[in-house]
């Protein structure tokens, strides 16, 4: 297409194209070129007429072991939420996808979906009430078990995964139950009369099959509870300070505006290269 | 190689019967044919005798053992689906060798059978291709080296030929038949496409409705329909009006029966012929097809087809007044 474009093709592309591009521009590009320039920053210029450009912002993350530690806390915490949003989302669109039909199915897929809809704050607090000491956890538990009953979950790691678990899980059921659904029945069919049982047909058809879903899910997941503070907040309490909470702190609470932004630019690059050194593998697997 | 039996068989999906109380044998090493319009159950009977469904009643026997509860994946059969269904994550080989890593044959003995089996349908240096680098013929060719790889006792094929073109389809006929001749395998199709039934098979069934409306060998359902269904699904028909009746010879004395006549059984001339059937009729078009000819001639108001050798036919004008003949013992009777 591009070699045979004519110059009069070339501005017609150009004008149809360029909606997109001035939303892009003002919805990405500017607002993330003013972050990048305030982490190179002494003060924000509109605050401090002495401002000057400076490396000390990326420098502090270097120099103070706490932001390198709180980094590794919150990859940590991503990454096991991850697993278990496969762990749990995976078997539920496998089930959704291939095993239910007809009415079932939209029922259950709304039922899925519904929390996606409910504010998250909403559903975070819903899970505190949940969670607390003598909260409905307990009293339920204790209702129907004749000894007593303490789980300490509130203001736990636990409670953070349980959150950020509960809140991320849609997309991987989302994105995994389109990859299943779209395999040709056919194809489950073959492997039968090959005589392959559900195990085979899981590990060696299902599974390839539908991995570029499934890891387009994770990627959903991971990505944004690297960065996440709201449920970390109000679920860790005091152990709920990872690498997000703390941007979230420059910003609204501390008005360290350039800080906020060079740790944001550090933990960007450093999802990104953890894309760059896994692409490989991904990549390979998926063939 | 086994013997396929169906007894009895009957299948209902809510308030549709799929299968009426079908009764048919598969000889051992027979590759036998499931013809039928869409809906009469002809795939249904295929995918009963795989296993993906199970008769409500009457049993299915392939070999020496009764398989009707058994579940495909035990029944030891081979399959091959419109589509080919091969595995796209999986190389030629891989496809190939997928029944037989289930079996555990052990390492060796796989790849020997692999590239046996890709021999034989002519595939031997695509071992290593993926599915989406090879032509719908080639598909088709893995997709049979696969459903045979692991010697099933009975070889179902569905529409195997109907996702390609006219020239490769033909080609593809010759093929399956030579490999089924050369592995004597126990092979049963279902088809809509009567040409593809009558150039593969030994034995066609006819379905409708889900019955089983005539069975036996291609030339003998051809020439003798028991059905005025049979008659009409196979072939194509010219059925004779009563008003015409009397003035022919005719076979089994005519009473109770409905008479036509194959279109490549006519004969056209300018005067009428001695010694055979023959009517006034009315040329009203002359197709030229090459080699073959097809005319459509209106004998008492009906619009009747008739097919010949081109050099055959005289040259007569359009609506010119004509006769059509043909021999007695041509004549197709039916029951009424």
């Amino acid at each position: 297409m591009a070699e045979l474009a004519t110059p009069a093709d070339k501005r017609r592309l150009a004008t149809l194209l360029s909606p997109a591009y001035l939303w892009l521009t003002l919805a990405v590009f500017l607002p993330l070129s003013a972050m990048l320039f305030f982490s190179f920053v002494t003060d924000l210029p509109q605050d401090a007429p002495d401002w000057a450009f400076t490396l000390e912002n990326y420098g502090k993350f270097l120099e103070n072991p706490v932001y390198g530690k709180l980094l590794w806390k919150s990859l940590k915490l991503a990454a096991t939420v991850t697993l278990f949003c496969i762990l749990i989302g995976y078997p539920c669109a496998l089930v959704l996808a291939r095993v239910i039909k007809g009415r079932a199915r939209e029922v259950l897929f709304l039922l899925v979906i519904l929390p996606f809809w409910s504010n998250s704050l909403v559903r975070i607090f819903s899970w505190a009430i949940v969670l607390r000491g003598n909260g409905i956890l307990e009293r339920t538990l204790e209702a129907i078990l004749p000894w007593d009953i303490r789980l300490n979950l509130m203001f736990t790691t636990n409670a953070v995964v349980i959150g950020l678990v509960h809140s991320y899980l849609p997309y991987v059921i989302l994105t995994s139950y389109l990859a299943l659904q779209a395999i040709d029945d056919d194809i489950i069919d073959a492997a039968r009369s090959m005589g392959a049982g559900k195990l085979t047909i899981l590990r060696r058809l299902l599974l390839p099959l539908s991995l570029p879903g499934l890891l387009a899910g994770a990627v959903l997941v991971f990505v944004p509870v690297v960065g996440s503070f709201m449920e970390p907040r109000i679920l860790g309490g005091r152990v709920g300070t990872y690498f997000g909470t703390v941007i979230e702190d420059q910003f609204v609470a501390v008005y360290n505006w350039p800080l906020g932004a060079a740790l944001s630019f550090v933990l960007l690059a450093v999802v990104l290269l953890i894309f760059a050194l896994t692409s490989p593998i991904l990549r390979k697997a998926q063939t | 190689m086994s013997s396929v039996e169906i007894s009895n068989v009957t299948k209902t999906f809510g308030k549709a019967r799929a299968l009426n109380d079908v009764t048919i044998t598969f000889e051992d090493g027979g590759f036998f044919a499931l013809l039928g319009p869409s809906g009469s159950g002809k795939t249904t009977l295929l995918r009963t005798i795989a296993g993906f469904s199970f008769p409500d009643s009457g049993t299915i026997r392939i070999g020496e053992r009764n398989v009707e509860t058994i579940p495909v994946e035990k029944r030891d059969i081979g399959m091959m689906f419109q589509n080919y269904a091969l595995f796209p994550n999986m190389s030629v080989a891989d496809n190939v060798g997928f029944g037989l890593r289930v079996r555990k044959v052990g390492a060796a003995e796989e790849k020997r059978r692999i590239g046996e089996a890709l021999e034989l349908v002519q595939l031997g240096q695509f071992a290593n291709r993926m599915p989406h680098q090879l032509s719908g013929g080639q598909r088709q060719r893995v997709a049979l080296a696969r459903a045979i790889v692991t010697n099933p006792k009975v070889l179902l094929l569905d529409e195997p030929l109907s996702a390609l073109d006219k020239t490769l389809r033909v080609d593809m006929q010759i093929e399956l038949k030579r490999i089924q001749r050369e592995i004597g395998i126990t092979t049963i199709f279902v088809t809509h496409d009567q040409e593809e039934a009558l150039t593969l098979s030994d034995r066609i069934g006819i379905l409708r409705d889900g019955r089983l409306v005539q069975v036996g060998p291609p030339r003998e359902v051809y020439d003798r329909p028991n059905s005025a269904f049979s008659a009409e699904f196979l072939g194509e028909t010219n059925w004779l009006p009563e008003a015409v009746l009397p003035g022919l010879s005719l076979p089994g004395g005519g009473e109770g029966f409905r008479f036509a006549v194959r279109p490549e059984a006519l004969g056209l001339s300018a005067t009428r012929p001695e010694g055979v059937n023959a009517l006034e009729a009315r040329l009203e078009q002359r197709v030229f097809a090459g080699a073959m000819a097809t005319c459509i001639v209106t004998v008492q108001g009906q619009p009747w087809k008739l097919i010949a050798r081109d050099r055959d036919l005289p040259e007569l004008p359009a609506n010119a007044p004509v006769w059509v003949s043909w021999a007695p013992e041509d004549t197709v009777a039916v029951p009424a």
